[in-house]
């Protein structure tokens, strides 16, 4: 069984994010940027059942400029087989990025697709949904464990609730959380070989998929600022101060 | 024309998650429906019924919605949205779970857990962890939008909408359920609590997180962690607080042994007071905090649990 794995490059996760002051967006000038943490459990996880067998070939397709390749050559030093980039310079919207990935579905013919269940640059949450429902197939979102059967899936979910456990039929979509595994970290070695590996390129257009965002993003704003407050002496200074402010 | 908002329930009870979004969509088009969907869940719609401001409430009570898997929810919403220009979900993992799907195949982009209706086209949501916040303008046509819970207030009690049973639709059967472990606790939600004392790796172990449920009871507090507890195994999955986690916005917010990550201060830097208590006098939760208590927890947390008795919280 294919195993098709979307990957997004975002912001990496310990970069503190500014606000551009025209509120046009955020600074993205010389910042680190990486494979979306959710995104490189997901590649992990299809690794994983390549090594155990139960997967035949791991496709990395990631959206964005011709940098995002940087990120499939990461996921192909995880172990992921071959890349495909679909290369454009434009904001991609959630549905418009599901769009592209059912086109690459319906030429690839995976059994299973595994991405992360959001990104954290705009922590949308829809993508892996989104595809799921263009294609038809059932879902099993934010994993916490996969036992994969012939021809079906048992995932256990992190609900608000604790855990669920469902069972689709494959071919399924799987977004992943944050406990379904610890990614690997690529060797050197690995990464070598990554440099051999093929990505294909392609644009939205090939794929017959208008980007052409339909939302209009009005302003992007700092949030609120805290203050820091300040240090207290001990216990009975700080239940003093949390009773005159009527929150205890 | 109307608004939809989908009910979030267990069966039994309506969740207050459910009264925040009604707020919502009230200010996005009226009037307001709600959906049920479950099995056996007249109760529920009973409860939604008596939400101020909700015209009617749809029963949709048949063995496949007893989970609101995603697959047959799709299909029942696909079935009524014809009558809707907005359908709302608070942002919870069963909303978020649900409503992707059915944008997508309304062929209309989502607004994920807004924060503010500016106005019925124009909404404000987090993004980047909450370090920046969108204002986008939706497109015309229909809207689908989950809710950041802790940002709107719950529509109250007195309303007397009718109930509408409506007929299951047909579901392709692709998923089922198999199971579930749910977290049991006689603390309130964590989301709607009006107090939250939550640990970190600080705590050290599943054993000493324990310390924390004596000044939660005497609070009143529901208990969190931070992604570093549970990913530690000291607590299960469903006390994360933070970006990926869940978003609080307590009255008070007490983070025990929490460096305080960005995608930790993500999930409560909303709260009205944060005190944080950490050894360390450079951990980034002291940033945000309003009162700082620096010191070993091992010393801090008995002795605030003592104080707390001999001031008379039990």
């Amino acid at each position: 069984m294919k195993v098709l794995v979307p990957v997004k490059r975002v912001i990496d996760y310990n970069v503190k994010v500014r606000v551009k002051a025209d509120q046009s967006g955020v600074d993205l000038a010389n910042v680190k940027m990486s494979m979306n943490p959710f995104d490189e459990i997901a590649v992990e996880e299809a690794v994983r059942l390549k090594e155990k067998g139960k997967a035949t070939e791991v496709v990395i397709v990631s959206i964005g400029p011709q940098q995002a390749s940087e990120t499939i050559r990461t996921a192909l030093a995880m172990g992921g087989d071959r890349g495909i980039l679909v290369k454009t310079d434009q904001m991609v919207e959630p549905l418009a990025v599901a769009k592209i990935l059912k086109a690459i579905v319906d030429a690839e013919q995976p059994g299973f697709v595994i991405t992360g269940k959001q990104a954290i640059d705009d922590d949308a949450n829809q993508v892996g949904q989104m595809l799921a429902a263009l294609l038809g197939w059932p879902q099993g979102t934010f994993a916490h464990s996969l036992e994969l059967a012939d021809g079906s899936a048992r995932i256990t979910r992190e609900i608000d609730g604790g855990l669920q456990t469902i069972e689709v039929k494959l071919p399924a979509v799987m977004t992943t959380d944050l406990r379904l595994n610890e990614p690997r970290y690529a060797s050197l070695p690995n990464i070598m070989k990554a440099k051999k590996k093929p990505i294909e390129e392609k644009s939205p257009a090939d794929l017959g998929v208008d980007i052409t965002p339909r939302f209009k993003v009005l302003k992007i704003s700092e949030p609120p600022k805290r203050n820091s407050g300040v240090k207290v002496s001990g216990v009975p200074e700080l239940l003093d101060k949390l009773k005159a402010d009527g929150v205890i | 024309m109307a608004s939809l908002v989908i009910a979030e329930h267990d069966n039994a009870s309506l969740k207050d998650a459910t009264h925040k979004t009604v707020t919502a969509a009230a200010q996005v088009s009226t009037p307001v429906h709600v959906l049920v969907a479950g099995e056996n869940c007249a109760a529920v719609a009973e409860a939604a019924a008596r939400i101020a401001g909700v015209e009617k409430v749809l029963l949709a009570d048949a063995p496949s919605y007893a989970r609101q898997l995603a697959e047959p929810m799709e299909a029942l919403l696909l079935s009524i949205t014809d009558k809707y220009d907005a359908i709302l979900a608070p942002a919870t993992t069963t909303g978020k779970n649900i409503l992707p799907r059915v944008a997508a195949r309304l062929d209309v982009g989502q607004i994920s857990e807004i924060l503010k209706v500016i106005s019925p086209d124009t909404f404000e949501r987090p993004i980047y962890a909450g370090n920046a916040i969108e204002t986008l303008r939706a497109p015309e046509g229909k809207k689908v939008i989950t809710i950041r819970i802790t940002a709107f207030a719950a529509a109250g009690e007195g309303g007397r909408a009718t109930i509408e049973q409506i007929v299951a639709a047909s579901d392709a059967g692709h998923s089922k359920f198999a199971g579930e472990a749910l977290s049991k606790s006689e603390r309130p939600e964590l989301t709607s609590a009006k107090v939250v004392i939550s640990g970190g790796r600080g705590l050290g172990s599943a054993e000493n997180f324990k310390l924390l449920d004596s000044i939660a009871d005497k609070l009143h507090a529901a208990v969190g962690a931070s992604r570093a507890a549970v990913d530690a195994g000291y607590v299960p999955n469903d006390y994360q607080v933070g970006q990926t986690g869940k978003a609080v916005a307590p009255d008070l917010y007490i983070a025990v042994g929490i460096s305080g990550a960005i995608q930790h201060l993500a999930g409560m830097k909303d709260s009205r007071k944060i005190v944080a208590i950490n050894k360390d006098e450079e951990a980034p939760i002291f940033q945000v905090a309003d009162y700082g208590l620096v010191g070993d927890l091992f010393k801090i947390i008995p002795e605030l649990d003592e104080e707390l008795s001999k001031r008379g919280y039990k």
